[in-house]
């Protein structure tokens, strides 16, 4: 045990010579920095550039430094009527992304939770069929199936309605395959008690499985609101009304009036996608722990 | 699994309920209305449909155009994966090798995540701007005219940087978490059998971090394939007409702008059928992953 220790030390000391500077380490560090800068550098550059006015990014280009027009283009972006027809303004389109966020969010984690407890904890005739049939859905994304969702949802008479949007988005298995592979890591011990206890099926999913999902919901919850906020293509067909716009959605309508104009409108389109991508950053950042280990552990 | 379960009751099919309805309705029905309308030759006027079987094929595969987009599609794909792999893994294996400023390393290199394809579209059309993108300003002191939106390869080339900075933080999230799912018992038995750094990963960690690793290339080549719709979308700014497009995207003109049902139909299909072979090797793949831990 010893031995095995010294030796550790003398390897681990054969790299870092006494006193000199630990060459591999300021690398690994620089190399470290350098990938921060890359991811931060497009944000960064967005953001300083959304605090000028129209003409100077015209005139100078990519800003920097901050301006000194920070409050007046984001208020212009969130309170002044903006696209074609000036209708909708940015706190519209954030309500609605909020909307979208969360009620994907919530609607998927109550239909995966309760279609995996049905798969995992009963036995009935059309289970089998049942599991298949839902996890089918993991194979196509929505995107190739896009035409025929639409024409679906236009026939409901869906478009331009929160329904049209949310719902159809949560058809795709994702959240009840996790929730599947977590309930079967649960011990047996606990339906067992449940059992003894005399508490029925209901009684055991809504006081013993859902309280003991918790950290699971947490982490796919914010899976979930970062992939619902961050829809387009969906939103893009299903909305043509501009107070059902969501921000991510709203950008392009608004980028072809803003940076096609005569003089581009880059400092305010900035804004927008600020705005269009902070909530999702802050989730992200704040919850990354959770959202970690939801992400990674979701795929086994 | 020897899972204790609940016996026989009404329950189990209440719950089951809202999911088997939502996907009957969005996902059956569209899946298979996209292959019987890919058999169809659809009336533009909406006055009925033909059975033409495989005509739409037939004419989707032969079709220059779409030979094309298929082939840039291709290169896309295989760039953007390579990249964002490549890059990806680099950064992991760093941020797992130092101790201090691990988390801050962490927390910058994977916040990226939550940005949408679209909003990482328009940051790269400011970037890439002729104009105003401090891109094209660096381009031009290596004497490289950079023209995003006129000239293909440079406006291919624009695409490519943009998703792959936006696919980085994924890989990295996953090569990471892999790393250091390594026991540390590995680690450090092959610190004292061998010396250098660079042959110890590529002899110990790397095929440790395999299964990582194939899982996702499906991933980032399912990404590159569907996820980067918005990217696209905002970098072609409307002129698809003479810009490189994927396939998907292509699905989505024809269909949409193009007004060709059956045809766009038929491309879906092909699609599916190329998600379907991916998903089934992803599967094969995860299922190997399980047995190694």
């Amino acid at each position: 045990m010893t031995d095995i220790a010294t030796s550790l030390n003398n390897a681990a000391a054969s790299e870092t010579p006494e006193g000199g500077i630990r060459w591999g380490l300021v690398l690994d560090h620089a190399i470290l920095i350098a990938g921060s800068l890359f991811m931060l550098l497009p944000v960064f550059l967005a953001f300083m550039t959304s605090t000028h006015e129209a003409v100077t990014v015209h005139t100078e280009g990519v800003q920097y430094l901050p301006g000194d027009q920070l409050v007046a283009n984001y208020s212009t972006v969130l309170f002044d009527g903006i696209g074609f027809t000036g209708a909708v303004n940015g706190t519209t389109m954030m309500m609605n992304s909020m909307i979208l966020g969360f009620g994907f969010a919530i609607g998927k984690i109550i239909v995966a939770m309760m279609a995996a407890y049905a798969i995992v904890y009963f036995r009935f005739p059309l289970a089998e069929l049942a599991f298949w049939a839902i996890f089918v859905t993991l194979l196509l994304p929505l995107e190739v199936r896009i035409l025929p969702s639409y024409e679906i949802v236009r026939k409901m008479g869906l478009i331009n309605s929160y329904t049209g949007l949310i719902v159809p988005l949560i058809a795709s298995a994702t959240a009840t395959f996790f929730f599947r592979q977590f309930f079967k890591t649960v011990p047996d011990e606990l339906v067992e008690a449940a059992r003894i206890d005399g508490a029925g099926p209901m009684k055991f999913f809504i006081d013993i499985l859902v309280p003991l999902s918790r950290t699971m919901i947490a982490a796919i919850f914010i899976i979930m609101f970062v992939y619902g906020w961050n829809q387009y293509l969906w939103p893009t067909l299903i909305t043509t009304n501009e107070d059902y716009f969501t921000l991510v959605r709203g950008i392009k309508q608004i980028i072809q009036v803003w940076v096609g104009a005569q003089i581009p409108e880059y400092s305010q389109a900035m804004a927008l996608a600020v705005l269009a991508m902070l909530p999702p950053v802050i989730v992200v950042v704040v919850f990354q722990s959770w959202f970690i280990r939801g992400l990674t552990e979701s795929d086994k | 699994m020897n899972k204790v379960r609940f016996g026989h009751s009404a329950i189990p099919y209440l719950f089951l309920l809202p999911q088997m309805l939502i996907v009957a309705v969005f996902f059956y029905l569209p899946a298979g209305e996209a292959v019987r309308s890919s058999f169809y030759l659809e009336d533009p006027f909406g006055f009925g449909s033909t059975f033409v079987g495989l005509d739409n094929y037939r004419d989707v595969l032969s079709n220059a155009e779409y030979r094309r987009v298929a082939i840039f599609t291709l290169w896309f794909t295989v760039l953007v994966a390579f990249f964002a792999l490549a890059i990806a893994l680099v950064l992991a294996v760093k941020a797992d090798a130092v101790l201090r400023g691990a988390k801050t390393y962490r927390t910058l290199l994977m916040w990226v995540y939550a940005i949408a394809p679209p909003v990482a579209g328009l940051l790269g059309i400011m970037l890439f701007d002729q104009h105003v993108g401090p891109i094209v300003k660096l381009a031009a002191l290596f004497g490289w005219d950079l023209r995003v939106g006129v000239n293909y390869h440079d406006t291919a080339f624009a695409m490519i940087v943009t998703a792959v900075w936006l696919q980085i933080a994924v890989n990295f999230i996953f090569f990471l978490s892999g790393l250091q799912s390594i026991p540390r018992s590995v680690r450090e038995a092959a610190r004292i059998d061998c010396r250098s750094g660079f042959r110890r990963f590529w002899t110990v960690t790397f095929p440790l971090l395999t299964p990582t690793a194939f899982f996702l290339v499906v991933i980032n080549i399912t990404y590159a394939l569907f996820d980067t719709f918005g990217l696209i979308d905002l970098m072609t700014k409307n002129e698809p007409g003479n810009n490189p497009v994927t396939l998907v995207y292509k699905v989505f003109l024809d269909g949409f702008r193009g007004n060709d049902l059956g045809g766009s139909s038929a491309q879906s299909v092909i699609l599916m059928v190329v998600v379907f072979v991916l998903t089934i090797v992803q599967f094969r793949f995860i299922e190997r992953r399980v047995h190694y831990s």
